[in-house]
């Protein structure tokens, strides 16, 4: 069996690789959107806590 | 031993201990998503009437029993949730919830690509097919009704109303080819054993392993961002290592 046989899967290859291709992306873009997520949260967290402290450190000024 | 579970089912706990498991999850589905993916195509031999086609079977099956079993650990995470008030448990459903859909999208898609050359159709309204667009619209329902709500803890609740409303279709979806003269084919996979080929038993149950443990770690890491964002005004968000950099 070579691969461009391996590939067009007995003419099946569209919906078989378009079965694959369509959920491999898909989780793909899941992982990344969900690692993203994570740091946006963790950004707008940290300027959060840097607003706080400026607004602490000001009233301790007064 | 005694363990005390309590103790994770506070966010505080959950964050460090989810932040520890994720790798453990995350790696064996890499792998056995590879040995899956090598037995589905150079292992499993051509399906005598279905041809090469059958092989989207190792993507459409998992994702199909998973787009389920998600739905109802979701619901029953967010009936927790609901009935003994606890924040982690609705936590958990919303962190599913995305995911969920995404399985029930990939089997709707699959299903589409392998109905066409086998049924001459991409869709039919057909008993199975149906349930499962309706799992599909479920999801997005709770995703929005979360979305929708600004007070998460009212969000939780509302949420978990619908999710355990809609948990009535999971069965409908399961034994839809046995109660409906549908078009979609029945189990081949039962208790009383099996007519499949055991190479390709094999690449199904390795892709559901794989794909299994890919919900879990994708449940996980986004958790902790729910965590994160519900508890940012605690002392222990605070203190972390990740925030204080």
């Amino acid at each position: 069996m070579n691969w461009t046989e391996f590939f067009a899967m007995k003419g099946y290859g569209l919906y078989v690789w378009g079965s694959y291709g369509a959920a491999l992306l898909v989780l793909v873009i899941e992982i990344i959107l969900v690692r993203h997520k994570r740091k946006l949260t963790l950004q707008q967290l940290r300027l959060k806590f840097v607003a706080e402290n400026q607004m602490r450190d000001a009233e301790n000024m007064e | 031993m005694a363990i005390n579970w309590f103790k994770y089912s506070a966010p505080s706990t959950f964050y460090v201990l989810a932040g520890k498991l994720i790798p453990w999850f995350a790696w064996p589905a890499a792998i056995l998503f590879f040995v899956g993916m090598y037995i589905g195509f150079f292992v499993a031999p051509t399906d005598a009437v279905q041809s090469e086609a059958y092989r989207i079977i190792f993507i459409h099956v998992p994702a199909s029993i998973l787009s389920m079993i998600i739905y109802l650990v979701m619901a029953g995470y967010a009936a927790l949730g609901l009935v003994f008030n606890t924040r982690l448990s609705s936590m958990m459903a919303t962190a599913l919830a995305p995911t969920g859909a995404l399985f029930a999208f990939i089997s709707l898609w699959t299903g589409a690509l392998w109905g066409k050359p086998m049924w001459g159709a991409w869709w039919v309204w057909d008993a199975r097919l149906t349930s499962e667009l309706i799992l599909l619209f479920l999801y997005l329902g709770f995703i929005a009704l979360q979305a929708s709500i600004e007070d998460p803890r009212r969000a939780d609740r509302a949420g978990a109303l619908l999710a355990i409303v809609g948990s009535v279709n999971v069965p409908i979806i399961y034994f839809s080819v046995q109660w409906w003269n549908t078009l979609h084919q029945g189990s081949t996979i039962k208790l009383s054993g099996t007519s499949m080929h055991i190479a390709m038993q094999q690449a199904m149950f390795t892709m559901l392993a794989a794909m299994w443990l890919y919900v879990i770690t994708v449940a996980l890491m986004r958790v902790r961002s729910i965590i994160l964002e519900r508890e940012r005004n605690t002392q222990w968000v605070a203190d972390l290592a990740e925030v204080k950099q």
